[in-house]
């Protein structure tokens, strides 16, 4: 059994293959591979019987369930309105410059994907991101090079 | 510019630090569900996630289902637009929220609840779940059979409509349903649902505490109890505040203003912009106030000032919106996207002026035939801001 097999397959045998168990299967597999691949949406499919399709459709109505290939770190920057009036495209300017990627891109060692994502709900805090599941705030393109320079160095 | 600041009563009641809630749901539980329902009507409490439905009605509908198996879930997928507060209302005082769940559980015969929790909000999930633990217990020593458990949501805001959320839950696209028939009736799993915002879960905790008279008094007819805000925008303050309903928002702009206020977004995207001149003719609240236009908010109150262009204002929301449409109904799919288009042709010149009339039409259809609030709500910001602010569209 391959990584994602057992992957797949303990998360349907944690959650249980009722179709209301669908998200929570589908967003521990981002957890571990921050996308859905085609090979882990059938697996899910087969593992939990319904069809593929349903699979497919459900996961590409979430913005967060992503299909395409991801960094190891999702940075997604809030891109509604108080943040836009906050500087978010400086901030974006700053991490385009420091990761040399365009948003909706994906660096060459996988490490960091750059998008946009609507109200996160830091409107007094503006402008705000998420890398992968952590907040940031009051970022100013100074900042946020800070925080992904961390990122960056760890390990 | 200087201004003599007015200051708006600050309320202490959501955020105060309670921790007896123990006590309260002792209390509450040893009453009848009649009598405690008829408090929850009595205080007056509509929902505060925005659409504003009494509270104390949803539960007594509920409770008079005869089915075995029902649900509370509360509402935590706060998405819209310049909205925060039910964020820090789950930080500050979670156990007031399961407190209204926990009570409500009883009245209607839930043994099961959910917290739909946004995943932009995933960092509260251990907090949370420690919070979880420490209720269950005191609902075990209590003897009350009732479970909450945390369903997160993967980043889409019309999964914060309630019909939505039910399918999201269910394994599906978080696509809305028709209604009626309503959750109370119908709801997750299509068994009778009460599904109440954050904020209203906590607030029914002040009313179990206090009484439904101490809630009344305050706010104004019609509007009853403080509500918490979440300010933001072009303000020296902004952040959570909670205030009573009612205020006018010129009140409202001389507190939280920068002294240049130009508009005021009330109740997010999905809301209404209030230009300069309207400001003491437009109070916060739910519709039926005698007197001028009241405005209900989820809470939103996003403060602009005269740097802002309201051409990219409105441009940022359609942006939202065409994303966040499900793109079940066409009015809405296409609505959205055709607006969107609309407005920046005008800009560019490669439309006329008089093709904002026909997009004002267009919004009156999404309106009328949208399935769901989301598309329905889009004509209230885009036709407060191009009416009133036609030559920002154009030139």
């Amino acid at each position: 059994m391959d990584f994602q097999e057992k992957l797949v397959h303990d998360l349907v045998a944690k959650h249980g293959t009722d179709r209301e168990n669908l998200l929570p299967i589908l967003q521990g597999v981002i957890d571990q591979e921050r996308f859905l691949s085609e090979e882990a949406i059938l697996k899910i499919a087969k593992e939990m019987s319904i069809p593929a399709a349903d699979v497919y459709g459900t996961a590409t109505f979430y913005s967060f369930l992503d299909t395409d290939p991801r960094g190891k770190y999702v940075i997604r920057v809030c891109k509604t309105i108080t943040c836009a009036m906050k500087g978010k495209n400086q901030i974006i300017q700053a991490i385009e410059n420091f990761l040399k990627i365009k948003v909706g891109e994906t660096t060459v060692d996988k490490k960091f994907t750059i998008l946009q994502t609507n109200c996160l709900g830091w409107c007094h805090k503006a402008p705000a991101m998420l890398v992968n599941d952590d907040v940031y705030t009051e970022l100013t393109p100074e900042s946020v090079v800070d925080i992904l320079r961390e990122y960056r160095e760890e390990n | 510019m200087t201004t003599t600041k007015k200051q708006l009563h600050r309320i202490d009641l959501i955020f105060k630090n309670e921790q007896d809630c123990k006590e309260i749901l002792r209390n509450a539980l040893a009453r009848s569900n009649q009598e405690v329902i008829n408090e929850m009507v009595n205080s007056g409490l509509k929902g505060r996630g925005g659409a504003g439905f009494p509270t104390g009605l949803k539960w007594k509908l509920t409770a008079e289902q005869k089915v075995d198996e029902k649900f509370v879930i509360c509402n935590a997928d706060e998405g819209e637009p310049g909205t925060f507060k039910d964020r820090e209302i789950l930080t500050r005082v979670p156990h007031k929220v399961l407190s209204g769940m926990a009570v409500c559980a009883k009245i209607i015969g839930a043994r099961k609840g959910y917290i739909y929790l946004r995943g932009e909000y995933k960092f509260l999930v251990p907090n949370l779940k420690k919070e979880l633990r420490r209720f269950h217990d005191i609902l075990d020593e209590l003897g009350l059979d009732f479970r909450v458990e945390i369903f997160m949501g993967s980043g889409a805001y019309i999964c914060g409509e309630e019909s939505a959320l039910f399918e999201s839950m269910e394994g599906k696209r978080g696509e809305p349903r028709n209604k009626p028939p309503f959750p109370t009736e119908i709801g997750y799993m299509n068994k009778p649902t009460v599904i109440n915002n954050v904020e209203t879960l906590a607030h029914s905790y002040t009313i179990l505490k206090y009484g439904a008279k101490k809630f009344r008094e305050l706010g104004v007819k019609d509007s009853r109890g403080s509500k918490v805000f979440s300010v933001s925008g072009d303000t020296p303050i902004p952040g959570i505040y909670e205030l009573e309903l009612g205020m006018s928002v010129q009140d409202f702009v001389d507190d939280f203003g920068d002294g240049d206020t130009k508009a005021v977004q009330v109740g997010g995207a999905s809301g209404f912009l209030v230009p300069r001149k309207r400001f003491g003719k437009t109070s916060i609240g739910y519709q039926g106030k005698l007197t001028g236009i009241s405005l209900p908010t989820g809470g939103s109150m996003m403060i602009f000032n005269s740097s802002r262009s309201m051409y990219n204002v409105l441009n940022n929301y359609l942006d939202f919106f065409e994303e966040e449409s499900c793109g079940q109904c066409t009015p809405c799919r296409v609505g959205c996207q055709q607006l969107l288009k609309g407005i920046k042709a005008v800009k560019r010149g490669e439309k006329p002026a008089s093709y904002l009339d026909k997009l004002l039409k267009l919004t009156d259809t999404m309106k009328l035939t949208a399935k769901c609030g989301l598309g329905q709500s889009v004509a209230n910001s885009f036709s407060s801001i191009v009416e009133n602010f036609r030559e920002e569209m154009i030139y």
